[in-house]
């Protein structure tokens, strides 16, 4: 066993610098100089203040804009510091109630619309950071935001198709709609 | 399931079978020496790294001496993982300035990183720094899987070599799987990934403006931690404001490539392959869960070509596709049908061209059922353990077909190296089960299959079910145990029978409303993980040893074969029962009387 001991000290050693150093350190650079953007957070940067990542979704209340997935982030909504999902169970109460409320809060902010409310828009997401809702939830909400803008319907309509991405190459993933980008759009109207 | 998701899951298996011959026929070529492109980049680099540890690559090795080496080096990496966490603090590369972990988590995390499991009790971004992440981390996330992978090696040699006394160089197959498979896939997968958006930078944490500032409620706490209550009892709160977002970056891309590669499952977030930033596109999504299942189905072809047997690999791999695809499909289809209870509450979650409906509570958008459903039964057929959805949150069923994937013993592809050695412990099974049924002399690839044989895989066939059935009574039956347990009814127990499934087969998912990071599942976990996967390693090492040293018969009208339609089937069916055997009262328990109790509209509070 003695015999193994120096090989193991030295192996350990040798492929951490190897694997834990120069492999991560050169993929970094590689990166960096070939997709900056993407390196660093996919940052949207607008006067030179950086106001959010494409890439991770914000928590918006505010019946003129849409609004996002529920977050189950602690200790508050869209925590980009600390992701993670409800891990509420099928059969939970808490679960049942969640979702209640959540149809109620949407119906409350929109009276008049008495269509079935998208499941994304009233549960959870996995990392509490989903920066889309599906097509569906967005166009749940047209009605509201336009109300509340003053801006006809089909105007808001339009904005909604301009930013939904399809499925990728046609057959990966789902249909979404990037919220923060959406609503970016929709400020810059006026 | 609709369409879409049959379609998905055949393009998927589709990619899989294409690459399996290419990659396969590469890596018999590195196991077995032979000159390849990388050689002459990389070989003057690896002769060095023998020199200095003063191995000589030549040198074959007694199973004895090959399972002796393969001990001390994880302890070593075991060790050093432990140090990193403690001293983090005081070391470089921590922009965000993050403590000493907690001695007992580091130690889990250290044992479940060591052992190829990455169970996740730490939350990566709010507990550990970019040193720890890199230098510890993704540097097991190599070395266990090229640990798993050399076994397979050790065994292949003991199953083809003749009246041999050694098995293989340990750190000869540990280093050629790290530089010349491992380090080449990793570079190519972690730069796709960071053009598709994953991060991969040292600086800190970014912070952004909120389009709208939010605020919530916090309670109020005394100075001893107490909750402070108002004149009728309610806890008070204070409103806190919140106008910027803290955004947690680091050098990512580069640990998610090899954490799917090499079946590691470890997160460099908490929320894993959900969070956008590990897994940002349905592009990156399709890389990572090919990246997933890749080395572990390529290597059943790798496995074929070096016992001069094609046949034999595409043998088992038919059997683990069998597997593969109805569970696959149960899971699929059970999240698209979706929640029964939400129906009363206006909650639309039919798929359609608009959205994909379904039971979303802790999926993504852009993932949606199918790719959710699909990754979570890969993850769990391989060893890997990463997700990209909350199982916690999946409909009973469908919750459950990702532990009986385990219960199966991860051989269905099964992670890099162990799965397919583990198959061959059922192969070995299967042969002399037949063999006895027929009455004639059980033997595999020409090698007799004796009491001792037959010893070792009786061992590596049940110790996992006995670890993760003691483990899931012991944390029922204790306060400590249940005390982890989030969800109430019998959620609640899938999500303890979920976790020592996870640790005992080196998975690394989890039912993740489990609260493990107490002392119980963090040090009983560790136990646990070990046992998982060295009560796996040393009796296939000295299965390897002990058939290595037998001649090799050459078949006769008595042979069985062992690649044909009959033996396929015949092997599936014996996973298939000692697998129902083993879990399937315990399933009882758990999903399958929650998913009973759901369609009668149950609740539990």
């Amino acid at each position: 066993m003695r015999a193994q001991v120096f090989p193991a000290v030295v192996m350990t050693l040798a492929l951490t610098v190897v694997t834990g150093l120069c492999y991560p350190l050169a993929v970094t650079g590689l990166a960096q100089v070939l997709f900056p953007r993407q390196a660093n957070g996919s940052l949207i940067v607008d006067h030179g203040a950086v106001v959010g990542s494409e890439l991770i979704g914000q928590p918006f209340s505010d019946p003129k804009h849409f609004w996002s997935r529920p977050s189950a982030t602690s200790p508050h909504a869209y925590n980009a510091a600390s992701s993670g999902g409800s891990n509420l169970g099928p059969t939970n109460q808490a679960l049942i109630d969640q979702v209640r409320q959540n149809v109620a809060a949407l119906r409350r902010a929109d009276p008049g619309n008495t269509a079935p409310v998208p499941v994304d828009l009233v549960t959870s997401s996995a990392s509490g950071l989903d920066p889309d809702i599906s097509v569906a939830a967005a166009l749940y909400q047209v009605s509201r935001v336009a109300r509340g803008r003053g801006l006809p319907v089909e105007t808001v309509r339009r904005l909604v198709a301009r930013h939904t991405a399809g499925r990728q190459f046609g057959i990966l993933g789902e249909p979404r709609v990037n919220v923060l980008e959406l609503n970016r759009a929709l400020d810059s109207l006026r | 399931m609709t369409e879409t998701g049959v379609i998905r899951i055949l393009v998927f298996l589709t990619v899989v079978f294409l690459l399996v011959k290419p990659l396969g026929r590469y890596m018999a070529r590195v196991y077995e020496g032979e000159r390849t492109l990388l050689v002459r980049l990389v070989g003057p680099f690896e002769r060095w790294l023998y020199r200095i540890a003063g191995v000589d690559p030549e040198a074959d090795m007694p199973w004895q001496t090959y399972t002796i080496a393969l001990l001390v080096f994880t302890v070593a990496g075991l060790l050093l993982l432990y140090a990193l966490q403690r001293l983090q603090a005081v070391l470089p590369l921590n922009p965000q300035g993050m403590g000493p972990v907690d001695p007992s988590l580091a130690f889990n995390t250290a044992t479940s990183f060591a052992t190829n499991t990455n169970w996740q009790n730490y939350g990566g971004e709010t507990t550990l720094s970019y040193l720890s992440q890199m230098a510890g981390l993704t540097v097991k996330d190599f070395t266990s899987a090229a640990v798993g992978m050399a076994v397979l090696m050790a065994l292949i040699r003991g199953l083809t070599r003749r009246s041999a006394t050694a098995i293989g160089n340990f750190w000869v197959d540990t280093v050629r799987g790290v530089l010349y498979i491992l380090m080449p896939l990793s570079i190519a997968v972690a730069l796709l990934l960071a053009w598709q958006g994953v991060p991969q930078t040292l600086s800190a944490y970014k912070t952004a403006t909120l389009l709208e500032p939010a605020s919530y409620a916090q309670p109020l706490t005394d100075a001893s931690g107490k909750p402070v209550l108002d004149a009728r009892g309610h806890p008070r709160t204070q409103t806190i404001k919140v106008t910027d977002q803290q955004i947690a970056v680091g050098p990512v891309a580069s640990q998610i490539a090899i954490k799917q590669l090499g079946t590691n499952g470890g997160g460099f977030f908490n929320a894993n392959s959900a969070h956008p930033f590990e897994n940002p596109t349905p592009l990156s999504n399709f890389v990572e869960l090919l990246s997933i299942i890749l080395i572990p189905a390529a290597i059943v072809y790798t496995y074929g070509a070096m016992v001069r047997d094609t046949r034999q690999g595409w043998a088992l791999l038919a059997a683990m596709t069998i597997c593969f695809v109805p569970a696959a499909g149960v899971a699929v289809g059970f999240e698209q049908a979706g929640n029964p209870l939400f129906h009363s509450l206006g909650v639309d979650q039919a798929a359609s061209a608009l959205q994909p409906g379904g039971n979303m509570e802790g999926k993504e958008v852009r993932f949606g059922p199918i790719d959710s459903a699909l990754w979570a039964v890969t993850t769990t057929s391989t060893s890997n353990g990463s997700v990209n959805s909350m199982h916690d949150s999946y409909t009973p069923i469908a919750g459950m077909v990702p532990m009986v994937m385990m219960h199966l013993g991860e051989i269905i592809y099964g992670g890099a190296g162990t799965g397919m050695y583990d198959m061959v412990a059922l192969v070995i099974v299967a042969a002399f089960v037949a063999g006895l049924m027929v009455g004639r002399t059980p033997e595999y690839l020409g090698k007799k299959l004796e009491a001792f044989e037959m010893k070792m895989a009786t061992i590596v066939v049940l110790v996992m079910p006995a670890i993760v059935l003691v483990g899931t009574a012991l944390a029922a039956a204790t306060a400590a145990g249940r005390a982890g347990v989030s969800n109430p009814g019998p959620h609640g127990f899938s999500e303890l029978l979920y976790a020592f499934t996870s640790m005992g087969n080196n998975n690394g998912s989890a039912f993740a409303g489990l609260n493990g990071n107490t002392p119980f599942y963090n040090d009983i976990g560790a136990v646990v993980m070990w046992l998982g996967r060295f009560w796996e390693i040393v009796p296939v090492l000295a299965i390897a040893g002990s058939l290595g040293a037998k001649k090799i018969v050459p078949p006769s009208a008595g042979t069985l074969p062992t690649h044909t339609v009959l033996f396929v089937l015949w092997l599936v069916a014996v996973i298939v029962i000692l697998g129902a055997l083993s879990f399937l009262p315990v399933l009882a328990l758990g999903p399958i009387v929650e998913q009973l109790l759901l369609a009668a509209g149950t609740t539990f509070k």
